[in-house]
């Protein structure tokens, strides 16, 4: 191959540089990295899947199966990359894949003659005994023989981007019929979308040489092209493969913003997710040549007839010095034309059809077929066996070969929409049922000329413009040619050789045959026993060849075998534009307590808590292990006064005349006489009876409630009561919001709480035990006048308080607590000493509440009312849940008192086998306990409300811990709860 | 998906929590004879059709209406989008 003296759409006045498997070459901007090694004379770009057989282009589009290269190096590198897309760029580094040690000598190309025992299926059979060395030792070898690119296990350095686009009229595909339809709509003033995957638009327009009215195609393209983008309400989005259709009218696309750049420029992306929401869209996506399978087909240099001639209009790549071309239809005459008319010498047209055309200075070999190939890395020359028996060698350096077109029918499958075929143009068209929104026009629909195609562009957007309301006048097309399509279907070369149909997966025409010898003939089963059809590029050229020998095979009619149906996305799409700027720490928003920066400056340790970050400990200066840090929080919280940030416990706000009724419902037991100034722990259920989140609830006036509910469970809970609101008792007069972001909220507790809090709290407030008792709760005003909620709540079975104050002093008041609380060698504590505090307690938590255990269980029974009709209450009496040997909330004690137990350890009697048959429950909550100086645990034991003194194991088959432990009250603190009330 | 919001127009489905059968919305008097058997069907027992279906979506990431929505469950057809509290009232549910 080399470049023609004169034509293509390149720009010849600049070369630029780049390197493919090390060696350097130029090209011009404008080529793809296909058409520049082309035109450098490189032909061999690959190695097959399986039997690593030579190959070179086979296409000139996204189709392409076997030009797949990594792109790039480093954190930017690529696999499975298409030459023939990959706009050129100064600085390109490109590597051919699945070749070792390189891509003239491959080792594994010992595949090849090993092809007899590789054929479909292979690996369902030849390895499968011993059973045990399939993993060990043949997966391993064949994963690494076979396969495509590889993967850069760097970080990706660019960024990605997702946005959203709205439009009337979505065109997709922008050659004649989309550029007609584009412009149809756009002068009509409809907010139109126009992408296509090209970075030129214009389709076959810039690969065909006729003309359009009185200009040559790609320059009428490049007129539309430039109308269109004068036009405020069009957007062009060239570099933009819509890849898939989802439902009412919802696309997505890719953008390539600088696929086509060395990097992106600064703050740029490199590709853009695009959610297009669409009224209506135009699928003008052209349609795919398809290639004809005979021995040896897979040769570098052997192409489609109409990659062969893009390349040669398009990019003035020249094939070869001499080619031929094999064809069953009147396209392929018209490559033949083209190329004569570039200077390339075509030594013959063989053409299936007895009836061929004649053709004025080119050898028209009618009723022949090419029977073979020769050329190891390149294609040397063709045996054609012609009309009268005898065979012939033609001596070329490359071969078009034309089977046909197919519509490109993939994204009006993404619906389930199934392909029909039509018999005239002897392909599938796409069905009735069509995405929502949808329509086709131009080849994609089967109208192969260039008139049809225009014409059915902007007829089809003028009607669906009309549909939504929007008139628009017929456009003045010019004149374009309009030959029918002259076909006699063939599909392959009979024969014993290897005859490839699909050439991604090295599926040959032997192995639909062993298909359906051994009875995989449905097209589904077809696809999955010989893997036609699969990896990048879908089938796009290889499914139809598959289906025609099968159905050939079975005696019955294409229409009747049936077509696989497309998925998205249309060509692969990277993660990394999935992910879009959704990595590492932006993976998930991370919300931060008003405390953040005060705990950060103490040093403290965090742990993520849904998306919270909550201080975990507070080391001080010698403390070696957390344990250290958290054994002394608790010693000195339960000795004077610690303070911990608890905003993040969802907080809601409900509010009306009905909303202690409201709550009353919501929650299992009685809130309907909940006094103004006083809380009340709540429990919810589920409606069948299981407890779903428990909190508590302030009645801060008659008709005021402050609801709190777990970290964990805030927006469920909301959701929930929403639920309830607006769907079960619609006439209530109630309302809700989530007020957990606008209050900072702050545990205070220990026996100098009160003395602390009498410290800031504004002197018109009386906090006295008297006046503000256990379970107390006021508006109250702090540091003088700052508004504020008191709430006289224990987690931590202390003396306690929980004060709220507007977000954004959050931060002011947790250095006023500290300050004010100097005098008591106030000490700040985190999660893990919250924890500590609330197991020692015996307070349930998340662990407790696991979405399987009932209140009954929990040992809050008698809290469920049953004198009124609160969710989950009925359900809740159901037998099931009240077994006498039901599970009980205990507590458990080892007897070594060093001895570690885990959560998650179940229960067993002393001697029992470790089975489940012997479970007797299991633990959910466990610490050592700085105030016993023993682990302790709590959790859930059959009847364990009778075996209290009991001694049973601990045991996690897991871990192999067995520990001995006491049954004893869940409470290990104060269970009388005199602190509490102190 | 694209739902179309009785008071906000078209919405992108990703704003909403799909929560299943509208028939939740009947929830049965907790206080009456035969209770347990009445939510034993209302909390169990739910219709799983291909084809219409009329369900419970919450616009979580909106305006906070619960929306009942009659979908295809086959071709993801929206034909109806009504407010809960409306269907609720509609059923009988008051206060």
């Amino acid at each position: 191959m080399s470049r023609l003296p004169t034509g293509g759409q390149i720009d010849r006045a600049r070369k630029i540089s780049f390197r493919f498997d090390g060696q350097y070459y130029k090209g011009h901007p404008g080529d793809t990295l296909a058409s520049a090694l082309l035109a450098n004379g490189v032909r061999l770009m690959g190695r097959s899947f399986k039997y690593h057989r030579p190959r070179g282009v086979l296409t000139a589009g996204s189709e392409e199966p076997n030009a797949l290269v990594e792109l790039r190096t480093g954190g930017r590198q690529e696999p499975n990359t298409r030459a023939t897309t990959i706009e050129l760029f100064d600085g390109l580094q490109a590597k051919s894949q699945n070749a070792w040690p390189g891509l003239k000598f491959d080792a594994l190309a010992i595949n090849d003659r090993l092809s007899n025992f590789l054929t479909a299926g292979f690996y369902y059979k030849t390895f499968m005994w011993p059973a045990a060395f399939w993993e060990k030792l043949y997966e391993p070898i064949i994963r690494r023989a076979a396969g495509l690119g590889s993967i850069t296990t760097k970080p990706d350095p660019d960024l990605y981007d997702k946005g959203f686009l709205h439009c009337d009229l979505l065109v997709i595909g922008a050659g004649p019929s989309g550029l007609a339809a584009a412009l149809t709509a756009g002068r009509a003033g409809a907010r139109v979308i126009l992408a296509d995957e090209d970075f030129r638009m214009g389709g076959r327009l810039n690969a065909e040489t006729f003309q359009l009215g009185d200009v040559a195609g790609a320059q009428w393209a490049a007129q539309a092209v430039a109308e269109l983008a004068s036009l405020p309400n069009v957007r062009l989005l060239p570099r933009t493969t819509v890849f898939g259709a989802f439902d009412h009218g919802v696309y997505g696309a890719v953008e390539r913003v600088s696929d086509h750049l060395l990097t992106p420029a600064p703050g740029k992306p490199r590709q853009i997710l695009w959610r297009i929401y669409s009224k209506r869209a135009l699928l003008c996506a052209g349609a795919i040549e398809r290639p004809i399978a005979f021995a040896n087909n897979d040769r570098p240099g052997i192409m489609t007839a109409s990659a062969l001639r893009t390349y040669v209009n398009r990019w003035a790549a020249s094939p070869a010095e001499a080619v031929a071309l094999f064809t069953n239809n009147d396209d392929g005459h018209r490559t033949a034309r083209d190329l004569v008319a570039a200077g390339v010498k075509v030594a013959a047209v063989i053409d299936t059809r007895t009836d061929a055309p004649a053709l004025q200075g080119v050898e028209v070999l009618a009723g022949a077929q090419v029977t073979d190939s020769t050329g190891r890395l390149g294609l040397k020359s063709v045996t054609v066996r012609q009309a009268n028996g005898q065979s012939r060698k033609l001596d070329v350096g490359a071969l078009g070969v034309a089977g046909g077109w197919n519509p490109n029918v993939a994204l009006t499958c993404h619906q389930r929409g199934r392909p029909v075929w039509d018999g005239a143009i002897a392909a599938f068209v796409p069905g009735a049922e069509l995405p929502q929104g949808m329509e086709v026009a131009g080849a994609a629909l089967g109208q192969f000329s260039t008139h049809a195609a225009l014409h059915g562009g902007a007829d089809g957007a003028r009607r669906i413009l009309a549909d939504i309301g929007i008139s628009a006048t017929a456009a003045d097309l010019p004149q374009a040619e309009d030959a029918p399509v002259n076909i006699t279907p063939f599909w392959h070369v009979g024969g014993t050789k290897r005859a490839w149909l699909d050439f991604q997966n090295d599926v040959t025409v032997k192995d639909v045959k062993l298909a359906h010898q051994e009875n995989f003939r449905s097209v589904e089963h077809l696809k999955r026993y010989t893997t036609l059809g699969m990896a990048t590029d879908q089938g796009k050229t290889s499914n139809m060849g598959g289906l025609a020998v099968m159905a050939e095979l079975t005696g019955q009619s294409i229409e009747a075998t049936g077509t696989t149906i497309f998925r998205p996305p249309y060509t692969p799409v990277a993660m990394g534009v999935i992910a879009g700027r959704s990595t590492g720490r932006d993976f998930k928003p991370t919300r931060l307590t008003p405390s953040h920066t005060w705990a950060t400056e103490q040093g403290a340790v965090f742990v993520e808590v849904g998306m919270w970050l909550r201080a975990q400990w507070f080391p001080q200066a010698g403390e070696k292990t957390w344990r250290e840090s958290v054994d002394r929080e608790v010693l000195a919280t339960r000795a004077s006064v610690g303070v911990c940030d608890v905003t993040t416990l969802g907080k809601i706000d409900v509010q009306g005349r009905d909303a202690a009724a409201f709550l009353n419902r919501i929650y299992c037991n009685g809130f309907a006489k909940l006094a103004v100034g006083r809380v009340r722990y709540g429990l919810m259920l589920r409606e069948d009876g299981i407890a779903m989140d428990d909190g508590t609830a302030a009645r801060l006036a008659e008709d005021h409630f402050v609801v709190t509910t777990t970290t964990a469970n805030a927006v469920p809970v909301y959701r929930h009561m929403e639920f309830a609101r607006q769907c079960l008792w619609p006439d209530m007069d109630v309302q809700l919001i989530s007020t957990t972001e606008a209050w900072a909220q702050y545990a205070i507790a220990g026996p100098n709480a009160r003395k602390l809090l009498q410290k800031i709290v504004d002197p018109g407030f009386d906090i006295s035990n008297d006046a503000f008792p256990f379970m107390a709760c006021g508006e109250i005003t702090v540091c003088g006048g700052l508004r504020a909620r008191l709430f006289r709540i224990s987690f931590s079975g202390e003396l306690a308080y929980e004060l709220a104050v507007p977000t954004r002093y959050g931060d002011a008041l947790i250095r006023r607590l500290m300050q004010a609380g100097e005098e008591f060698d106030v000490t700040p504590y985190g999660t893990e000493a919250l924890g500590v505090m609330r197991i020692e307690k015996g307070h349930a938590t998340g662990n407790e509440l696991n979405g399987t255990t009932t209140a009954r269980d929990l040992g809050m029974g008698r809290m469920v009312s049953d004198k009124k009709d609160s969710i989950g209450t009925v359900l809740s009496r159901r037998e099931g849940l009240n077994q006498p040997d039901g599970l009980r909330l205990v507590g458990f004690l080892p007897k070594n008192p060093q001895a570690r137990v885990l959560a998650g350890a179940h229960l067993l009697e002393p001697g029992a086998d470790m089975t489940a048959a012997n479970d007797l429950g299991y633990v959910t909550s466990a610490c050592y306990s700085p105030n016993l100086q023993s682990y302790i645990a709590i959790g859930f034991l059959k009847s364990g409300e009778n075996r209290m003194g009991d001694v049973l194991r601990a045991a996690s088959p897991l871990t192999g811990e067995d520990t001995e432990v006491e049954i004893v009250s869940a409470h290990f603190i104060d269970p009388e709860g005199e602190r509490l009330r102190a | 998906m694209i739902i179309n919001h009785p008071l906000l127009g078209p919405c992108d489905a990703q704003e909403f929590i799909y929560k299943g059968d509208a028939r939740l919305i009947d929830r049965p008097d907790g206080m009456i004879e035969g209770a347990e058997a009445a939510f034993f069907d209302y909390a169990y027992l739910r219709d799983n059709p291909a084809g219409q279906h009329r369900e419970l979506w919450f616009h979580e990431q909106g305006d906070r209406s619960w929306l009942v929505v009659t979908r295809n469950t086959v071709t993801h057809e929206i034909t109806h989008v009504e407010l809960a509290r409306d269907v609720a009232r509609k059923s009988g549910q008051s206060a």
